[in-house]
């Protein structure tokens, strides 16, 4: 086989613009280093003929994207909430169904088993407990129904939380309530949590052990997670093993990532969502 | 002047064009991966990782957009991207026939599929850059924004892994195209079925020349 000599079109000088002529040289550079074969030259296509659908289209998603930001919250929600209802299986496969994003910070999700998980309370207490699912039940029960905002944007309205609260579980504990702080630790290892006594005291502050009246699954933290209503969805630690009372609050996992302490919906983190209220 | 015998091979994509799209495979690849654990509850079950994987993502979305601005300065993908953006007579005529690839109707040297797949790439690289950058500098903007922007980035994506699939299972099909973007030449007679136009004004460049 014959190869062809590389050549190229010899237009008029100066019918070629300068941008053309400079790149040139450096595509043909460019193919000496990558490429050994001989080419032809590359023709320039006939002049423009045709619709410009390509540009329509790309200007279209554009317009649509910009649209789909202004409208989003609103159809999110109706996607979200009509997938939900149609089709239940699909919230695992396809994103931001059913409102809720499942974040870890570490691989996976924690095992546990459920006869041998045990909520350490420890710390500033007269009485370190060590309960079981079977102790957390025979505490009083609080439900409540509120919104999960998360800082990152999204939010589940309505959602049906029970479990004990948080207060009295330190009571039960005997836990010195002129403590300054509270630190939360999961079984995942890594992530942690704080709050003050003052606001782990608030009533609807939850050692949360169902949701949607069902226990909570592995996602959402199983078998024990914090749910801390008013404060942004960081806050609520998932897979909860332990509560320890004491005298300094200690930033959590977040917050040593530059995450506020006081999560404030809606007045922390440089937010304005709606409070929850 | 002699006769030259006919080229087998004619050139398809210069390293210019072969490069861009390469890096530009490796990013959206990488970013598809990511986004499937970051996003899919069944696939962060299974990794996890999450802050590696939110950062890995962050950084390919933020490279996305520098190769297709570094091959604007190449002949070559400028003359793709002119090729790209018009529609012919023939690639209506392809896009509604159903006997597409028996090579009867001549269209250029990009298919009316080929074409809309670029725009639609393009745009979707646009938009979900935009979406991308609110939501992280998420603090700087409101609520509504951040919703709007993450309802936005997430549906689009999952379309446009739909339709890097497809993009993947067209190239499985057809081996001699996935040579012309791995070597950038390809038989004169795989040009003349699938891009007949484009074999046409090749060979007349040819002839022109060898006159």
């Amino acid at each position: 086989m014959v190869s062809r000599e590389n050549r190229r079109p010899e237009p008029n000088e100066e019918e070629i613009p300068l941008s053309r002529r400079m790149s040139i040289p450096v595509a043909s550079l460019l193919q000496m280093c990558f490429h050994k074969r001989v080419e032809q030259p590359l023709k320039s296509p006939p002049a423009a003929a045709g619709a410009p659908v390509g540009r329509r289209i790309v200007l279209g998603m554009v317009g649509l994207g910009a649209l789909g930001i202004i409208f989003g919250r609103t159809a999110s929600q109706a996607v979200n909430s009509s997938v939900a209802t149609a089709a239940p299986g699909l919230s695992g496969v396809l994103p931001g169904t059913g409102g809720f994003r499942i974040y870890t910070v570490t691989n996976g999700y924690p095992e546990y088993n459920v006869d041998k998980y045990r909520l350490t309370v420890t710390g500033l207490v007269s009485t370190p407990l060590s309960l079981s699912l079977a102790d957390l039940t025979e505490l009083p029960q609080t439900g409540m129904t509120k919104d999960f905002q998360c800082v990152t944007g999204w939010r589940v309205d309505d959602v049906p939380w029970s479990g004990v609260l948080l207060s009295d579980v330190l009571n039960a504990a005997g836990a010195d309530l002129t403590a300054e702080a509270l630190r939360f630790t999961s079984f995942d290892g890594a992530y942690t949590e704080s709050l003050t006594m003052e606001q782990g005291l608030r009533p609807d502050v939850l050692v949360a052990t169902t949701m949607f009246g069902q226990p909570i699954t592995e996602e959402h933290g199983a078998p024990v997670r914090m749910y801390v209503a008013p404060m942004y969805g960081y806050k609520s630690i998932k897979w909860l093993s332990g509560i320890e009372v004491g005298e300094k609050v200690v930033p959590g996992y977040w917050e040593e990532r530059g995450y506020a302490v006081d999560a404030w919906v809606g007045n922390s983190n440089g937010m304005t969502d709606e409070p929850i209220t | 002047m002699n006769q030259l015998p006919e080229p087998a091979n004619i050139l398809r994509f210069t390293a210019a064009e072969r490069w861009t799209h390469r890096t530009l495979g490796i990013l959206m690849g990488v970013l598809l991966i990511t986004a499937a654990v970051l996003y899919l509850p069944g696939a962060s079950a299974v990794i996890g990782y999450r802050p590696v994987m939110r950062n890995v993502h962050v950084i390919a979305g933020f490279l996305l957009p520098i190769p297709i601005i570094v091959a604007c300065f190449f002949w070559a993908f400028r003359q793709d991207l002119r090729r790209l953006n018009r529609f012919s007579p023939n690639d209506w005529k392809w896009l509604r026939s159903r006997k597409r690839r028996n090579g009867e109707i001549p269209v250029g040297k990009f298919n009316a599929g080929q074409k809309l797949n670029s725009a639609f790439v393009l745009g979707s690289i646009i938009v979900l850059l935009a979406t991308g950058l609110v939501m992280y500098f998420n603090r700087f903007f409101p609520d509504d924004v951040r919703t709007g922007s993450t309802f936005v980035h997430d549906w689009l994506a999952l379309l446009v892994a739909i339709a890097t699939a497809g993009h993947m299972w067209m190239a499985y099909g057809d081996a001699t195209a996935r040579k012309g973007m791995l070597t950038g030449s390809v038989p004169v007679e795989w040009a003349e079925k699938e891009h007949g136009e484009w074999a046409n004004e090749v060979a007349g460049e040819t002839t022109q020349q060898s006159r």
